[in-house]
């Protein structure tokens, strides 16, 4: 059976501006490919540990050494908007 | 100038002996893409002026005795989604137009450190998500075989490129099949190397626990001298694999006889196309014949390989994807405040596959959600492991088709997202568990399209999963072309 998914919120946590067409779009596909996805639970996993990196490697550190980065200039070349080396967005709130 | 379509050790041997130049060889491979690429659409962009310099200069290191190896002044192909300085990288994604990177990934450094000549970028579903090439916001790219059909996805301009000469080789990254799916519908060779054995360092990432780089090549042979050139520990991936790197071309040529080849029970039967099972099993009987002990072995949870796989992956790429925020790079459309901004730009930028695969996962990520479906996938995975590693105690590889089917028609799966993801139901399981993977052109069906067969490996174990490969190629003597107009023909010149 289709799962019903709150796409609007999903949406707004995915930072999507979809219209209303697109969400009821997406709210039926993903129903039904969150239905055989679903699959999953009918796994019994309760002595499995979940699995993240599949040759088990765990953190890695370098040595805490100054190194040279990409340089910044090239960098903010690809931003639509600069000022002084940094970039410039929108107010972070409202 | 040798004739017909080149592999690697060919074009290499036709440079030393002085047969052909680097500027020859880019040159014949340029004007291949030249007849084909208004049919077929493998490249985004061809980089002639950026390939020209390096090939004079591959020909100016070899005049002055310095050589950098096999792939010396070979014409070279990079999927779209790997970083390359200063030449437009987008992933097929509007989000991306435009945007140079600053630095070059690991695997295109490699390349070039190896004399390699990188031609230009192909084409691939937007940011490798889809099974078709046909998710790309700059059109699909069409089967050199058929041009009525998909040539598979993701790498599907690579794996086009290769089959159709306008590249001696091409780089493409596998997450769920995307090597591998593609070599098959073409009729190329495609490998997906142990996780980690490539660095990810610039690949631009979809879902970083499974995604690997890797070859798609006209020979297995091929195959084993790209990976040697990009493979190898890199502090810039943490994930990447720091042990000594195998050499994967010193044992191609040990055959079968005496090792045990598991037939996945779960990858066959219904749902498969009759000609991919019998050619498959024709294969297993010439294998049997040169000493390998065939076996079936069944894998129970491969049947929710698929189900674990969209839950892992859309989590994982909403997580990645994130990075798009309208701000510091790629498109950018500007609201009032910083949320309408990446809103805004998102919903512009990224077309419906990706869209749709972030909603999942941002779903199966949320709260009151995580654990149910994306803990309970990890979980799932790690049980799959655990049974991979259970048939390997008995068997040295696993064998199946690559794809369910050959290639199908363009615009057959787009309305369907479920009917799409099952055409990687034979690869999704090798990248859950980071093993290797390798599929490699058996025959043709009755419409003249390419069956791929697959070998599975443990984790690293690349050199038997590629000395059965190199069995099966030379078993299977697949020396067939796409139609004479989209691919040279044997005698005419590359």
């Amino acid at each position: 059976m289709p799962i019903d998914v709150d796409v609007a919120h999903v949406a707004n946590l995915a930072r999507l501006a979809l219209t209303p067409d697109l969400l009821d779009r997406y709210r039926k596909e993903l129903g039904v490919i969150l239905d055989h996805a679903s699959r999953v639970q009918e796994v019994d996993t309760s002595a499995a540990a979940p699995l993240a990196h599949p040759l088990g490697q765990t953190n890695v550190f370098r040595a805490d050494e100054v190194r040279p980065s990409l340089d910044r200039d090239e960098v903010l070349e690809m931003a639509p908007e600069t000022r002084d080396g940094f970039f410039v967005t929108s107010p972070a709130l409202d | 100038m040798p004739s017909g379509p080149l592999s690697i050790g060919a074009a290499g041997a036709a440079l030393r002996s002085g047969e052909a130049t680097a500027v020859e060889l880019l040159a014949a491979v340029m004007s291949r893409a030249e007849m084909t690429e208004s049919e077929l659409h493998c490249y985004l962009n061809l980089d002639r002026e950026g390939a020209m310099a390096a090939a004079r200069q591959a020909d100016r290191e070899l005049d002055r005795g310095e050589d950098r190896g096999p792939l010396h002044g070979i014409p070279v192909a990079v999927k779209d989604n790997m970083c390359t300085r200063g030449l437009e990288t987008t992933c097929s994604s509007k989000i991306l137009a435009g945007y140079r990177p600053p630095y070059d990934a690991t695997a295109v450094a490699r390349l070039r450190e190896a004399g390699a000549v990188i031609i230009g970028k192909t084409n691939l579903d937007e940011f490798a998500m889809g099974s078709s090439t046909e998710n790309s916001a700059y059109g699909p790219t069409r089967n050199p075989w058929d041009t009525g059909r998909v040539p598979g996805g993701s790498s599907g301009g690579s794996a086009a490129a290769v089959a159709a000469g306008s590249a001696i080789a091409a780089l493409g990254s596998d997450t769920g099949g995307s090597i591998r799916q593609p070599a098959s519908l073409c009729g190329v060779v495609g490998l997906k190397p142990t996780y980690g054995l490539v660095s990810r360092y610039g690949l631009v990432a979809f879902a970083s626990s499974l995604d690997q780089i890797g070859p798609l090549t006209r020979t297995v042979g091929d195959a084993a001298l790209l990976l040697s050139a990009v493979a190898g520990h890199d502090p810039a991936d943490a994930t990447s694999y720091a042990g000594p790197v195998p050499d994967f071309a010193g044992s191609l040529d040990r055959g079968v006889d005496g090792l045990r080849l598991g037939v996945v029970k779960e990858l066959g039967g219904d749902g498969y196309q009759p000609e991919v099972s019998e050619t498959t099993g024709e294969m297993l009987d010439k294998l049997a014949a040169q000493g390998a002990e065939v076996v079936e072995v069944s894998l129970p949870l491969f049947e929710v390989a698929l189900s674990a796989y969209y839950l892992i992956a859309p989590a994982e790429c909403s997580a990645n994807l994130a990075r798009f925020d309208g701000m510091r790079y790629g498109l950018s459309i500007k609201g009032s405040t910083a949320s309408a901004t990446m809103a805004g730009t998102r919903a512009e930028g990224f077309g419906p596959e990706v869209t749709r695969r972030i909603l999942l996962g941002t779903y199966a990520l949320s709260a009151g959600y995580f654990d149910a479906f994306y803990g309970q996938a990890q979980r799932v995975r790690s049980l799959l492991q655990a049974e991979f590693d259970e048939a390997y105690r008995k068997v040295d590889v696993l064998v199946s088709p690559t794809s369910p089917t050959t290639a199908f028609r363009l615009g057959e799966r787009t309305q369907d997202p479920l009917a799409m993801y099952m055409s990687d139901i034979c690869t999704i399981p090798s990248n859950l568990s980071g093993h290797p993977a390798i599929s490699v052109p058996i025959g043709l069906d009755s419409k003249h399209l390419p069956i791929g067969f697959q070998v599975m490996a443990p984790a690293l174990g690349e050199q038997v999963m590629m000395a059965v490969a190199a069995e099966v190629e030379r078993l299977a003597g697949f020396d067939a072309l796409p139609p004479p107009a989209l691919a040279p023909p044997p005698g005419v010149p590359l």
